[in-house]
C-alpha cells in the first residue's frame, strides 16, 4: 500500500470538449458522418441534392417574366442566358394568375370573392381558435348566409329567407317539444326548414324582394373557375361533411334497426363507388333524368356529391375514434345519468373527435385535393385551366410552370391545414391515452 | 296514391321534355343567350384568353349562330364539355349546340340521336415524327413505338391502318395532347399521331419545329361539325344555314370588310338573297332579314375565320387544303341560297 505514489487531491477542472464533438463539426459527425455507411449516405445524398438543385434552379431563375407568348419567352431567355439555356416560362403566370385564381368571375367584381374568402377565414378562426373572443362566433352563424350571397350575388332576401328556415326549424322544435316528447320534436324541427326551403322559401325572397328591392350583381356558376371553385367546392365539403359525417357515426352505432341499415348502407355505397362516378352521375345522369330547361346548378350538384361523398368517409373516421373509446367511458356516462344527446356531447365526442383529429384533417385535406376531379366533367379547376391556357396559341406547350404554380397554391392550402391539425392536437394533449 | 303522384309527376317532366325540345329556337331566343358547347381547350379551335373572353375556330361558328338569332356575337354561354360530356350535355339541353371538333360518324348520328348540320374542318389522322428518324412514309414505320391518346377513335384508325399495311407497332397510351408533347419531345414514342390540325399545332410549339416532319399519309376522315339534337329540324336549319351562309360568302366574295356596302343590294341576286336586301330567306328561317350580315359580320365569312385562328399566319399555320372552296379544289360547297 505504501507504493502508492500520487494520490489527486482536489478535482479537476471542466475542461472544454474537443473541438470535433461541437458545434457545426461535432452535430455534422455525429448526424451525417458517425460511421463509413452513414458517410457513404451522406455523400451520396448530397450528390442527389446537388443533382436536382443543379437541374431545378437554373430552371427556375433563367425565366422570363415579361414575354407574351412562349416563342418570345425562348426568344427571352437564349438572349439573356446564350443560346440553348433552358429556362421557366412565368410570362404565363404573370399573364394568367388571376384567371387561375378567380376563373371567368367578372374582373369589376373580384373584390365580392376576396371578402368571402376573407369572411370564410374570420368566421372559422373562433372555432379554429379557442383564444379568439367568443363573440366572434356570431360571425360563423352569419359566413354561412353572407358568403354564398357575396359569391353568386343576386337578391339579398334569397339568403335571408334561407336563414329563417332555421329560425323555423328551432321554434318548431322548441314549440314542440314542451308539447310532446323529444323524438317528435326533433322531427318537427327537421320537417319546418325543410318545407320552408322546398316550398316557401323562394316565393317569400322573390316577394319581398318585389316590395324592396336589395340585392347586388348576380354572377352565374359558369363564371366560377381556378381556385376559387377549388376552394369553395373543398369549404363547402370540409365544413358540411364533418357534422354530417358525425350523425353517420352514431347512426352506424345506434339501436334503431332503420337508421342504423339506413346509415350503413349510405356509407357502404358512397364508399364503394369512386368519386368521379359520382361527379358523372353529376354532371350527366342527372341532366338526362331532369326535364330540359330545369336549372339545377352544376356547381351545386358538384357541391352536393362531393360533401356526400367526404361524408361517408369522415364517418368512418369518427367511427374509428368511438371504437378506440375505453367502454367505461360510456358506462360512466350512463351512471351519471346523462341522456343520449348530453353523453355524446359532454362525454364521448369531445373525447372521440380528439382521436380522430389525424384522420379527419387527412380527409379533409384529401377532399381539398379531389376537387381537383371536376376538371373531367368540364368544371373549369385550376387544373381544367391550365388546359384551356395551353390551348392558347400563343402558351401552347408549356406544362411545368403551370403545374408548379398550382401545386405551390395546392401546398400552401393542404401544408397549413396539416399545421393546424398538429397544433390542436399538441393543444388537446392531456397526457392519457 | 304515392304512385299516382310519381306517375303524375313524370308526366310533367315528360311533356315539358317534349315542349322544350319542340322550339329550341323560341327557347334560345326567350333566353337571349346561346348556349354553345365548345371544348375546354383546343389550339386554334376553341380557348378563353386572358380576360376569359373565347376565341378560336368553334367558338366563331358559336359566335356567327349567336349573331344571326340575336344580332350580337356576344350572346353566347360557353359551356367547356369533355369528350365525355359533350354528348350528354347536348342530348339532356344543357347546350343548345356542339361546335367541338366532333367527328361526324355514322352512330353519333344515328345512334346517339343528334343532326350533324355540316362540316366546317376536314380533318384527317396524321403521323408526326423527328427528322432524325430519317422516315418519309408511314408505312416505313415497321416496329415504331406510337404515342396515341386512349379512348378515342385514333386509336381505332391506328390499329386498322398498321394491320392493313401488315407492318408492327407498340402503342404508348397517353390521356391528353400535354402529355402526349411531353412524351413525344422525351422520345418516349417514336412517333406521335392525332387529327393532322392537333399535330400541326402541337409542332408549331416545339423549339425547334423544323426537326420534326408530319408525314403525308393521312390514315381516316375526320369531317368535324357542329350538331344540334335530333327532332328539331328548325333549329338545325339555323345552324346549318348560318354555317352556309359563312361558306357561301367566302365563295361570293363577301368579307366583314365590304359586307355593309354589298348589303345594300348589288347586281348579284344570290348576294342580295343571302344578305336579304332581296327575298325573304330570313323570314323562312324565323330570323330577322338581315340574319346573314350579322353571322358574317360577327367573325368575317369562312375563309376570314379560317385565316385569323388556324390559317397560315398563325402559329399553327394550317393550309387550307381539303378545307377550301369546291372552286379551289377543296370540298367546301354551300347549297344556293334560293
Amino acid at each position: 500500500m505504501a507504493d502508492i505514489s500520487f494520490v489527486r487531491t482536489e478535482m479537476l477542472p471542466e475542461k472544454t470538449p474537443p473541438a470535433t464533438s461541437v458545434g457545426l463539426i461535432g452535430w455534422m459527425r455525429e448526424n451525417l458522418f458517425s460511421g463509413w455507411f452513414n458517410s457513404i449516405l451522406t455523400v451520396v445524398s448530397l450528390g442527389f441534392i446537388y443533382y436536382v438543385l443543379a437541374g431545378v434552379l437554373p430552371w427556375m431563375f433563367q425565366s422570363s417574366w415579361t414575354a407574351n407568348s412562349l416563342s418570345q419567352c425562348r426568344e427571352a431567355i437564349s438572349a439573356a442566358h446564350g443560346e440553348g439555356a433552358s429556362g421557366a416560362c412565368w410570362a404565363v403566370v404573370r399573364e394568367r394568375y388571376l384567371q387561375l385564381i378567380y376563373g371567368f368571375y367578372p374582373d369589376h367584381l373580384y373584390w365580392r370573392p376576396n371578402i368571402a374568402f376573407l369572411l370564410t377565414l374570420a368566421a372559422l378562426a373562433p372555432i379554429l381558435f379557442s383564444a379568439l373572443p367568443r363573440k366572434m362566433l356570431w360571425l360563423a352563424v352569419v359566413a354561412p348566409f353572407a358568403v354564398p350571397w357575396l359569391l353568386w350575388g343576386g337578391s339579398a332576401w334569397l339568403p335571408l329567407s334561407a336563414a329563417l328556415g332555421f329560425v323555423l326549424g328551432y321554434g318548431a322544435f322548441r314549440g314542440v317539444s314542451q308539447l310532446n316528447g323529444s323524438l317528435a320534436a326533433i322531427i318537427a324541427g327537421v320537417a319546418a326548414p325543410v318545407l320552408w326551403w322546398m316550398l316557401l322559401a323562394g316565393p317569400f325572397a322573390a316577394l319581398v324582394q318585389s316590395i324592396l328591392p336589395v340585392g347586388i350583381e348576380p354572377v352565374e356558376s359558369r363564371a366560377f373557375g381556378g381556385f376559387m371553385l377549388s376552394i369553395t367546392i373543398g369549404v363547402v365539403a370540409i365544413v358540411c361533411s364533418l357534422p354530417i359525417g358525425i350523425v353517420l357515426a352514431l347512426g352506424r352505432q345506434s339501436n334503431l334497426l332503420i337508421v342504423r341499415t339506413l346509415c350503413i348502407g349510405f356509407i357502404e355505397f358512397v364508399r364503394g363507388v369512386p368519386l368521379i362516378t359520382l361527379l358523372f352521375v353529376a354532371s350527366t345522369l342527372l341532366n338526362i333524368f331532369m326535364p330540359p330547361g330545369t336549372n339545377f346548378d352544376i356547381i351545386l350538384r358538384v357541391m352536393i356529391m362531393v360533401t356526400l361523398f367526404a361524408s361517408a368517409y369522415m364517418a368512418e373516421v369518427i367511427r374509428g375514434g368511438l371504437a378506440a373509446l375505453p367502454k367505461g367511458q360510456y358506462e360512466a356516462a350512463d351512471s351519471l345519468g346523462l341522456d343520449y344527446w348530453k353523453a355524446q356531447r359532454l362525454i364521448i365526442m369531445p373525447q372521440a373527435l380528439k382521436i380522430s383529429i389525424p384522420g379527419i384533417v387527412s380527409t379533409f385535406i384529401g377532399v381539398f385535393k379531389d376537387t381537383t376531379l371536376v376538371s373531367i366533367i368540364g368544371l373549369l379547376d385550376p387544373l381544367g385551366l391550365s388546359n384551356a391556357i395551353r390551348a392558347d396559341a400563343n402558351w401552347n406547350g408549356i406544362v411545368w410552370e403551370l403545374y408548379g404554380f398550382i401545386a405551390l397554391m395546392f401546398f400552401i392550402f393542404c401544408f397549413s391545414m396539416s399545421r393546424y391539425s398538429m397544433f390542436l392536437e399538441r393543444k388537446l394533449q392531456t397526457g392519457h391515452r | 296514391m304515392k304512385k299516382t303522384v310519381f306517375l303524375g309527376a313524370l308526366t310533367v317532366a315528360g311533356l315539358a321534355a317534349g315542349a322544350a325540345a319542340a322550339g329550341t329556337l323560341d327557347d334560345v331566343k326567350a333566353r337571349g343567350k346561346l348556349n354553345c358547347g365548345v371544348t375546354t381547350g383546343l389550339v386554334g379551335f376553341a380557348a378563353p384568353d386572358a380576360n376569359g373572353v373565347w376565341n378560336g375556330f368553334d367558338v366563331g361558328m358559336c359566335r356567327a349562330v349567336a349573331a344571326a338569332v340575336f344580332g350580337d356575337p356576344a350572346a353566347v354561354e360557353f359551356v367547356p364539355t369533355t369528350g365525355k360530356t359533350r354528348f350528354t350535355a347536348l342530348a339532356s339541353g344543357e347546350v343548345d349546340m356542339l361546335a367541338r371538333n366532333t367527328t361526324w360518324t355514322f352512330s353519333r348520328d344515328v345512334d346517339l340521336k343528334f343532326e350533324f348540320v355540316g362540316v366546317n374542318y376536314y380533318d384527317g389522322q396524321g403521323f408526326m415524327v423527328p427528322k432524325a428518324l430519317g422516315v418519309s412514309s408511314a408505312k416505313e414505320l415497321d416496329g415504331a413505338t406510337v404515342c396515341i391518346q386512349t379512348g378515342t377513335t385514333t386509336e381505332l384508325n391506328l390499329a386498322d391502318f398498321f394491320r392493313a399495311n401488315n407492318i408492327s407497332y407498340e402503342p404508348v397510351p397517353i390521356e391528353t395532347n400535354a402529355e402526349a408533347q411531353q412524351q413525344y419531345l422525351a422520345g418516349a414514342c417514336d412517333v406521335y399521331t392525332t387529327d393532322a390540325s392537333g399535330l400541326a399545332a402541337t409542332r408549331a410549339s416545339f423549339e425547334d419545329p423544323s426537326a420534326h416532319v408530319v408525314l403525308p399519309e393521312i390514315i381516316s376522315k375526320e369531317p368535324l361539325g357542329p350538331l344540334v339534337r335530333h327532332g328539331d329540324s328548325e333549329w338545325g336549319d339555323v345552324a346549318r344555314w348560318t354555317l352556309n351562309a359563312l361558306i357561301a360568302a367566302e365563295e361570293l366574295g363577301v368579307t366583314s370588310a365590304n359586307i355593309d356596302e354589298l348589303a345594300k343590294g348589288t347586281n348579284n341576286p344570290e348576294i342580295n338573297r343571302l344578305l336579304g336586301s332581296e327575298g325573304n330567306l330570313g323570314e323562312m328561317l324565323g330570323l330577322s332579314a338581315d340574319w346573314a350580315v350579322k353571322a358574317i359580320k360577327a367573325g368575317g365569312n369562312y375563309g376570314e375565320l379560317f385565316e385569323k385562328n388556324i390559317g397560315e399566319n398563325t402559329p399553327i399555320g394550317l393550309a387550307r387544303g381539303l378545307n377550301a372552296q369546291w372552286t379551289d379544289g377543296g370540298l367546301l360547297y354551300s347549297p344556293p341560297f334560293r
